[in-house]
């Protein structure tokens, strides 16, 4: 037996311990959102997904989604393009701003829309002297996403963009590329598994974000309610398999973001093994 | 002559990369409309009450109750997490059990879930009438849903995978080799764990502890089914600032807002410069 091996009967109640960990802490309450959705049925958690409202706010959620991870890409994209592959001053303080959003409380991201955009924020006036609606509408829902999906597909992708280094992009730059080209041709196909997961994490945050939508959604049925928030609409009024059923699939959709990005998180590491 | 002196420059322009000012232009416009200017508003609005306001409006009774609340409850379910996150993160990188792959991807569960989800599923599972709940109510009376308890454990769940997973690829590389040699010298295991293993892991469970305490501080889906949410007594902080705003009271909103921001940044700074202390102590 090795020195520094454990006994076995403790290896095993390490292990126990740590399952014991996983099933109360994680498994539990997974387990907890399917069985409430079920209790009465698959009927009435199939009917409570497709009443009216659900559907609403199901097409809202994917919308919002559907507008800022797109523009979260390039930005994010761009800001980790610069990081990697360019020397400028600033550059550490672009990661730490990048990474802000992490660290702000969502209501706090909501709310500074609401600062600017709100009846009595900075824009208000102007904004309601002209109808436009800011908050209690779409765009705010949009821009609130966008700040707390701020950082993620930056946040996946640099890394791996540092571990390539900057040689391949050098050699495009001899050779007479221009900078789209470099950026198409040789830094995209180099990261493409690391931005799609860096994509599907920032997707399901979108869909999945509460705090910072609640702030700026003023809950009206049907018009401004995201799925997490007719998630919290319909527990509020004890409509508990509906809460469920809606909450089950969202659960979903963070169980299949779960599964993809382990998937590519093994691709791109074998991508990575490859071109060093 | 001339031409030595053009070469460094050539040389220099032929290593750039060519691209930068329109990736860098789109980088920076973004990171300023979607994230800068909206923070100056949370920087600049709060003084509209006036330095005497301000105070005012930040030391009112119910505001410290759900600031200490706030930040009570993240440090101490970050403090929880630290022992239960090393004991996964353990668990997964130096044991071999039936069901180690599951637990492993079962860790990136909080990270996955949408908050509002986790927070209408703790509150199941805990309320007095919930398979962890009713037990615990029958057994010792306790009550954990719609009390601080409950709170404490809603931000367990979300702090609990930063730590496991900001401890686990250290442990990974860590290697059993520095153990084997303390062995060999005649160390206990216990020594081992003590002297070797848990000094060189400290650096990563602190800034696991950071990373964990910073999310759950602000955090706000999860808490709020499972709360209660009584002012003074289980009202957390973020709670308070949409209670604010549908009053209309702009300033006192931004004013928690941004005192939340600067008091989590002080508790992330000390954190730091522990780490660095740390570091040196090391060194």
């Amino acid at each position: 037996m090795n020195a520094a091996e454990d006994p076995r009967w403790l290896r095993a109640l390490v292990a126990a311990l740590a399952l014991l960990v996983g099933l109360l802490l994680l498994a539990l309450p997974l387990a907890a959102v399917f069985t409430e959705a079920l209790r009465r049925g698959w009927e009435v958690a199939l009917e409570a997904i497709l009443e009216p409202d659900s559907l609403a706010a199901i097409r809202l959620t994917l919308l919002v989604a559907a507008i800022s991870v797109p523009l979260n890409t390039v930005g994010g994209l761009a800001a980790a393009w610069c990081i990697a592959k360019h020397d400028f001053p600033g550059r550490r303080l672009l990661v730490v701003l990048v990474e802000l959003p992490f660290s702000v409380s969502p209501v706090i991201s909501g709310l500074v829309f609401v600062l600017i955009f709100g009846l009595q924020g900075w824009l208000g006036p102007w904004l309601q002297a002209r109808h436009i609606q800011v908050i209690f509408a779409l765009p705010a829902l949009v821009l609130a996403t966008l700040f707390v999906t701020f950082p993620f597909v930056a946040r996946t992708v640099l890394p791996l963009m540092q571990e390539q280094g900057r040689a391949e992009e050098e050699a495009a730059a001899t050779l007479g590329a221009d900078g789209w080209q470099i950026f198409r041709r040789v830094t995209l196909p180099n990261i493409r598994w690391a931005l799609l997961a860096g994509v599907l994490l920032c997707n399901a945050r979108a869909m999945g974000e509460f705090g910072a939508v609640s702030v700026v959604s003023g809950h009206i049925r049907g018009q401004t309610n995201t799925m997490p928030l007719h998630v919290e609409i319909l527990y509020n009024e004890y409509q508990f398999a509906g809460a469920f059923a809606v909450a089950a699939l969202l659960a979903l959709l963070g169980l299949v973001t779960l599964a993809a990005k382990s998937v590519l998180e093994r691709w791109s590491g074998r991508a990575v093994g490859e071109a060093g | 002559m001339s031409a030595s002196l053009a070469l460094p420059h050539r040389a220099r322009r032929l290593r750039a990369i060519p691209g930068f000012g329109l990736a860098f232009g789109i980088a920076l416009f973004w990171l300023s409309a979607i994230v800068l200017v909206p923070l100056l508003a949370l920087l600049l609005r709060p003084f509209e009450l006036g330095l005497v306001g301000l105070w005012a409006s930040l030391t009112e009774p119910r505001v410290l109750a759900a600031l200490r609340l706030s930040f009570g409850a993240a440090l101490l379910a970050a403090a929880l997490a630290l022992p239960l996150g090393l004991l996964l993160a353990w668990a997964v990188v130096r044991l071999r059990f039936p069901g180690r792959a599951l637990l492993d991807a079962a860790i990136d569960l909080p990270f996955a879930l949408p908050t509002a989800v986790a927070g209408v599923a703790l509150t199941a599972l805990l309320s007095p009438n919930g398979w962890v709940g009713a037990p615990l109510a029958a057994l010792f009376g306790w009550r954990i849903a719609f009390t601080p308890a409950g709170i404490v454990v809603a931000l367990l769940f979300v702090a609990l995978p930063f730590i496991a997973r900001t401890v686990e690829p250290v442990l990974r590389d860590l290697g059993r080799e520095a153990e084997e040699a303390a062995a060999t010298l005649g160390a206990t295991r216990f020594q081992t764990l003590r002297r070797v293993v848990l000094p060189a892991l400290a650096p990563a469970l602190l800034t696991g502890f950071g990373l964990g305490f910073a999310r759950a501080v602000g955090e706000y889906g999860s808490v709020i089914f499972i709360a209660g949410n009584m002012p003074m007594i289980s009202e957390i902080a973020p709670l308070l600032i949409t209670i604010r705003l549908e009053q209309f009271d702009y300033a006192g909103a931004a004013a928690i807002g941004l005192a939340m921001l600067l008091l989590a940044f002080a508790v992330l700074l000390a954190l730091n410069l522990a780490q660095r202390a740390l570091r040196r102590g090391w060194a």
